[in-house]
């Protein structure tokens, strides 16, 4: 399992893998969200919460047709499927690869962007936390949603339209515990909702990806 | 003798087919009896003036957009269990009529919310979470026209459909902590509490609620039926070209 890890992490970081471009994405979302609502930072202020959880979930969505596209192109899908390595370990560490690629940086450079939007400095260890805590959720179940349209041609648009819906409650909660924190309430039940959402789905979507993944190599 | 033996198609199709007939009149004979009823015969109500008539239409519509859910997911784990194909066909023929159903509960709800809480929409639990399962109902039927293979797209959608209905009733659940609510709760629940349905409502609103579930079952029975058909259509042809 840490051998698939590491290898998917080299393939990230090494060949053009779009490790940087989901962080670059993320940073020019944000920018462009002053240019649409106006130089209000008050306004900016109250909405930031939002807009940095919306921002990081589209950066997720944008890299997840690579957790299994590309293995699935050159064949080493199928290899890791008959490996003695059961499909769901499979699963957990694609999930793995995709947030430390993707959800850890975006996590790591929150707090700067969220100067950028005016956030309430009291906020900035809720926004960390929620992030760390939420972001995994998005990456496994994201990686659900790549299994389905792995088979496809052209998925992407159809694996966004499957993946959102599911990203609700996640959105919901990572957004009320900065939301929270900024007005100085107390955070505790959307930050035990988001940590119990994470643990679920951690627990749970491997299974589901990786029978949507045995459907798809028949 | 048991309830499998209708999952072969061609026995499938030999009992719906003379039911049909009278479950279509039934269902326009309910409909047709609820809605003059509910529209003509009931008084106005006090805070809500004519527009309450809303009520007979927009009830029943959202109660089916949720059951219709409830049968796909039914439909789609007898699948994964038993692989019975005429259960996976019910399923996809389910989901179209189960988002039309959801879209007129949205479209009523903002017709008569107008007049009552003056907007059209409002971002509250229960509209949020009709706007939520109106995106898992397009997916759905987004995911079973990209696959070809009919039993890989079948699988795919059952598996979606079962990840779907977890997080759907998670959605419900969540977007009540984010907004505060407008709409009223379940009216029809409360009866003989305080507060209750009136009494001259009660019995038309269970008229219309009963047109609209056989209208749904007439629909799903058909547009099974129709999947039956064609796949039959595209095996023979299949079998012309071989």
């Amino acid at each position: 399992m840490i051998a698939l890890l590491k290898r998917d992490l080299a393939l990230a970081v090494r060949a053009g893998g779009g490790f940087g471009l989901g962080l670059a994405f993320f940073l020019i979302v944000i920018t462009l969200v002053p240019f649409g609502v106006g130089p209000d930072t008050g306004l900016l202020g109250r909405i930031a919460p939002g807009i940095v959880w919306v921002a990081a979930l589209l950066a997720a969505l944008l890299s997840l047709d690579r957790i299994f596209a590309l293995d699935h192109e050159d064949g080493s899908l199928p290899l890791l499927a008959t490996s003695p390595l059961p499909l769901e370990g499979v699963a957990l560490i694609k999930g793995l690869a995709h947030w430390i690629t993707t959800g850890l940086p975006l996590t790591i450079v929150a707090p700067v962007l969220g100067f950028l939007l005016n956030l309430d400095t009291a906020a900035f260890p809720w926004l960390l936390a929620s992030l760390a805590l939420g972001t995994p959720a998005l990456s496994m179940i994201g990686a659900f949603g790549a299994a389905l349209t792995v088979g496809l041609r052209r998925g992407g648009l159809l694996m966004s339209l499957l993946v959102l819906p599911l990203y609700v409650p996640t959105l919901i909660f990572g957004a009320l515990v900065v939301a929270r924190g900024a007005e100085g309430f107390s955070t505790h039940m959307p930050l035990l909702m988001l940590a119990g959402i994470t643990a679920g789905v951690f627990a749970l979507m491997p299974f589901a990806t990786a029978a949507a993944l045995r459907i798809n190599l028949r | 003798m048991s309830i499998w033996e209708y999952a072969n198609p061609k026995k499938f199709i030999a009992t719906t087919t003379p039911i049909l007939p009278w479950l279509t009149g039934a269902a326009i004979a309910t409909l047709v009896v609820g809605l003059i009823w509910g529209f003509f015969f009931t008084p106005e109500a006090a805070n809500f003036g004519a527009s309450v008539k809303i009520f007979f239409v927009h009830v029943p519509s959202a109660m089916m957009a949720i059951n219709a859910w409830a049968m796909m997911l039914v439909a789609s784990l007898i699948w994964v269990i038993r692989r019975h194909h005429v259960s996976a066909l019910a399923a996809r023929a389910a989901a179209p009529i189960g988002m039309v159903f959801t879209l007129i509960a949205l479209f009523t709800g903002a017709v008569w919310g107008q007049p009552t809480w003056g907007t059209w929409w409002e971002w509250d639990p229960r509209l949020t979470s009709f706007l939520i399962l109106f995106l898992f109902y397009l997916g759905y039927i987004a995911l079973w026209e990209a696959i070809e293979d009919p039993d890989t797209a079948a699988d795919l959608t059952a598996v979606l459909c079962m990840v779907g209905s977890v997080f759907a009733i998670l959605s419900r659940y969540a977007v009540k902590f984010w907004g505060q609510g407008l709409h009223q709760d379940s009216t029809i629940a409360k009866v003989g509490e305080r507060d209750p349905l009136h009494a001259s409502y009660y019995l038309p609103a269970l008229i219309c609620m009963a047109a609209f579930v056989l209208i749904f079952v007439a629909l799903v029975l058909i547009r099974t039926q129709t999947e039956i058909r064609a796949r039959r259509i595209r095996a023979l042809e299949a079998r012309m070209r071989a």
